[in-house]
């Protein structure tokens, strides 16, 4: 890939991206900020309170507890939807009556309303008269994912993953489609195996989408909220409270503004952080402009 | 080493082919000599790329056989056919540096290490790349990625058959120039097959000893670059090569001789037999047409300056004459006479020579 | 060898469908039939929550609604992402880099501290309760999603195909749309894909901006989680419709996701 080419007049073309994602973002950013660092008693009288929340909620015994299950959530899902999805993205077909059958049926579930899915898996799953509850419990299993932590977290992660891995594997899937045939003649000539047309052809060009997939899982489940919500309510006790279902108890629950906003602007630095972290590390490779 | 013998060749990317359009391969018999430097030539979609992919295996030719020294190797897949072949769109191995690129071809082949280490040394050499070896390959040039698809071919002791589909596509104008040398040394010194595949009859004519003219899915002529610009078999081929191509005037033939606009023309090939019901043209390259008193009479329309020669547009009725002079040579105003050299000037009968 | 390649899409897929076909199967049941007990097939075959939806103004204003402001949304979020992508994938500018990277910041905050500032802001400029409100309030995650997916994809494209246009002649805008656009078509789609169904599934911003006028679908949906208890078939109902206009829509662009495959003959 020859270099970028220097133009200054490159931010015509962002201006409009800018202004459209700036409006929505930095006013209500600054609104949050405001809150996080003052405290009301609910009469609508502020007080500048400064890091005073941020300093409650560093320290909450509780938010450490959420903190390491949203991470380990996160860490779950990841492992399991981002080799899932490139591997079904290799093996879907490519030609044929079959790619419009293969897309549509995976799409379905991330078009369902967030809710309804929670709604969905929650009847879904219970014991009694739930498909996947009677099925299991048929089976031998012992399952009710309403009073057994492990059971609610392995529910919940199925959920997740039914609902989100076809994500990955549609922007796979695209990514492959992107890759010239020339590629492949060539790892032909040079005797390449399957393995090694993988390793070195298709996984290096889906680099771009597959991080971008990584990207926007992490994100997303890092705020995870309603699927989970409806599904267990944060229980059996908060054994699946995960961040956000934290926040929303402490910020309409209690009503809690001010730690409710710090605590949002920490989970942001956190998820910053992270990602960029990630984002440096994945385009290091392609820095030679 | 390696003769190419293409047998009933024919091939068509349509399902169900209807007619002759759909067929990207028409018929084709033909025989490549080992060693020898050959350009497959013709414009897009006359179906060189197809005859190169279907020679290399990566297309399974819908009718007819392909032999290697008489062994037939239609079914064989490609990476056991004893070909390389270098892409239009440069394609390294992004990840991996480029002597790791080079010794690709041979470790999925199971060559020995120390072996690997001495051929692709040896072959980095020959491409002058030796002191990129530990640069990572995304990071080269176009040319120097063509130069490492080159060398993978070039590595591989087996390889009888190296195959360029219009390779210096992506390349810089003043590198093409150094690649084309390049290649035409490569030969001179490893003395394969090679076949290359392109559009632009410069790249052809200087690389090949042999040049395959194509157009519509035939093979329209097979010859020296000299044999085709001289004595073209077909009215393609002559307006194909050649800057400008090859003059093609509509006539009619009386009584053994070509009438232009009832003025007798003199051919380097009279018919015996008077042609019936075909299309009857003269061919003659601007280069051997001149001003004469006596001769076609045209209308002078139009005179291009190009350095070293002029071209001269003129008409005679409906037809355009292109004429290459020395630029000392007068050139009347408006009106002149031209006069065809007898030895460079044919008949063609629905396009082919008259024979 | 005609191998098992298919086996894994497969059964994938049919993992896909168990909990699909439950839903679907739900809405064909009274919501007493699913609270009491296990059953299959519906017992008691019964339209009755399709026929309230189709007859009950509230519920199909819902799906007209966010088709509305889905698709406004959509279309915005795409048409300003390409160019904003093309900069970002060809040029050097002051601040791309961290620009780019600010763009997907904005899908890093937990939304629900978010919802308050936002019903001020859009009340403030009289947009409250409007279709554009929501199109325009979707923005902030959408843009910078179809951004970076444009960015991936055009960025694969080698810059000798903008030189040999240029030098063929071609001036800019005439390039982009009959050259780029379509080499990147597999972009297209996805993102388009993409913007359409997360702004069709997000439920915070879109209940909190509207009230009636605009409410989405998702929102009448929460409803029948309070008012009168959970009424499972009806929301089942719902929810089984809500995947078909997304499954209109990654129908209509499977040939811009597959479309590198198609133009192969490997």
């Amino acid at each position: 890939m020859s270099a970028k080419t220097e133009n200054p007049r490159g931010w015509l073309y962002v201006l409009p991206v800018v202004v459209l994602v700036a409006f929505n973002a930095i006013i209500p950013l600054m609104a949050v900020v405001n809150y996080s660092v003052q405290e009301t008693f609910g009469n609508n009288i502020f007080f500048f309170e400064g890091v005073k929340w941020f300093e409650q909620v560093l320290n909450s015994e509780r938010f450490h507890s959420s903190l390491i299950r949203q991470l380990l959530f996160t860490g779950i899902i990841l492992a399991i939807e981002v080799p899932l999805g490139i591997a079904i993205a290799l093996a879907m077909p490519r030609r044929g009556p079959w790619v419009s059958v293969c897309l549509v049926l995976m799409a379905l579930p991330l078009l369902i309303p967030w809710n309804v899915v929670g709604a969905m898996w929650n009847i879904f799953a219970l014991p009694d008269i739930g498909m996947l509850g009677r099925m299991l419990n048929g089976l031998g299993f012992n399952y009710n994912y309403t009073q057994q932590p492990f059971a609610a977290w392995a529910t919940l992660i199925a959920m997740d993953v039914w609902h989100w891995t076809s994500l990955v594997v549609l922007l796979a899937y695209a990514g492959l489609s992107a890759i010239p045939d020339a590629y492949y003649q060539a790892a032909k000539v040079d005797g390449a195996s399957s393995w090694a047309v993988f390793r070195h052809i298709q996984l290096p060009k889906m680099k771009r989408v597959l991080t971008i997939a990584i990207l926007l899982r992490f994100m997303d489940s890092f705020n995870i909220y309603t699927e989970p919500f409806v599904l267990t309510g944060g229980g059996p006790g908060n054994s699946t409270t995960l961040l956000s279902i934290d926040l929303v108890k402490i910020a309409l629950g209690q009503f809690d503004l001010g730690p409710a906003a710090a605590m949002s602007l920490i989970y942001f630095l956190i998820i910053l952080l992270l990602s960029w972290i990630f984002y440096t590390a994945m385009m290091r490779g392609e820095e030679q402009r | 080493m390696a003769r190419i013998t293409l047998r009933n060749l024919k091939h068509t990317y349509a399902a169900r082919p209807r007619g002759d359009q759909d067929w990207a391969l028409k018929q084709l018999d033909m025989e490549w000599s080992d060693g020898g430097a050959y350009a497959l030539l013709g414009p897009s979609g006359c179906g060189k790329t197809t005859l190169l992919n279907i020679i290399s295996g990566l297309v399974r030719p819908t009718e007819g056989r392909v032999l290697f020294d008489d062994a037939d190797l239609t079914d064989v897949a490609t990476d056991r056919r004893q070909i390389a072949q270098v892409f239009q769109f440069p394609v390294v191995y992004d990840t991996m540096t480029v002597r790791d690129n080079l010794a690709f071809p041979l470790r999925n082949r199971g060559v020995p290490e120390p072996e690997v280490r001495a051929k692709v040394l040896e072959i980095a050499r020959m491409l002058d790349l030796e002191d990129m070896l530990a640069t990572r390959a995304s990071g080269l040039t176009a040319d120097g990625k063509q130069k490492i698809s080159l060398g993978r071919g070039l590595v591989r002791d087996d390889v009888n058959v190296i195959m360029f589909d219009e390779p210096l596509t992506v390349i810089d104008p003043h590198l093409k120039w150094q690649l084309r040398s390049k290649l035409k040394e490569l030969h001179q010194r490893i003395a394969r097959t090679m076949i290359y595949v392109t559009h632009d009859q410069t790249e052809a004519l200087t690389f090949a000893d042999q040049v395959v003219v194509m157009h519509e899915g035939t093979v329209v002529q097979i010859g020296s670059p000299v044999e085709l610009f001289e004595r073209p078999r077909h009215t393609f081929v002559g307006h194909f090569i050649g800057s400008p191509g090859m003059n093609v005037l509509p006539c009619v033939v009386d009584n053994g001789r070509p009438l232009l606009g009832g003025q007798a023309v003199a051919v380097q090939n009279p018919p015996s037999t008077a042609p019936e019901g075909k299309r009857l043209e003269i061919g003659v390259r601007p280069e051997f047409i001149s001003f004469d008193r006596d001769g076609l009479p045209v209308v002078i329309a139009k005179v291009s300056d190009a350095g070293r020669y002029r071209i001269v547009e003129a008409r005679h009725g409906e037809n355009r004459i292109n004429v290459l002079t020395a630029p000392d040579v007068a050139i009347p105003a408006d009106s002149a006479r031209l006069r065809f050299d007898p030895a460079h000037t044919r008949l063609y009968a629905d396009g082919w020579l008259v024979e | 060898m005609r191998n098992l390649r298919w086996l894994p899409p497969a059964l994938y897929i049919l993992f896909l469908l168990l909990p699909i076909y439950w839903l679907v199967s739900m809405s064909f049941k009274t919501t007493n039939e699913i609270l009491g007990s296990f059953t299959l097939w519906p017992t008691r075959f019964t339209l009755e929550n399709y026929a309230k939806i189709f007859t009950d103004p509230t519920w199909y204003n819902g799906y007209i609604n966010s088709l509305i402001y889905v698709v406004i949304n959509t279309v915005i979020s795409v048409v300003v992402a390409l160019p904003a992508a093309y900069a970002f994938s060809r040029y050097r500018f002051l601040g791309d880099k961290h620009l780019f990277f600010w763009l997907l910041t904005n899908r890093m905050a937990p939304a629900a501290v978010f919802a308050l500032p936002f019903f001020e802001l859009y009340s403030a400029i009289g947009l409250f309760d409007t279709h554009i409100a929501v199109a325009l309030a979707h923005c902030l995650f959408n843009i910078p999603l179809a951004v970076w997916i444009l960015e991936g994809f055009m960025s694969s494209v080698p810059k000798q195909l903008d030189e040999t246009a240029y030098l063929d002649g071609y001036g800019f805008w005439r390039f982009f749309l009959r050259i780029f656009i379509p080499t990147i078509a597999a972009g297209i789609g996805v993102a388009a894909f993409f913007c359409f169904m997360f702004s069709w599934v997000e439920l915070l911003l879109a209940k909190t901006l509207t009230s009636v006028a605009a409410k989405p679908i998702a929102a009448t949906m929460t409803r029948t989680a309070s008012s009168s208890g959970y009424e499972l078939g009806l929301l089942a109902a719902a929810g089984t419709l809500t995947f078909i206009p997304g499954a209109f829509v990654i129908y209509f662009v499977r040939n811009y996701i597959a479309k590198g495959f198609a133009l192969g003959r490997v």
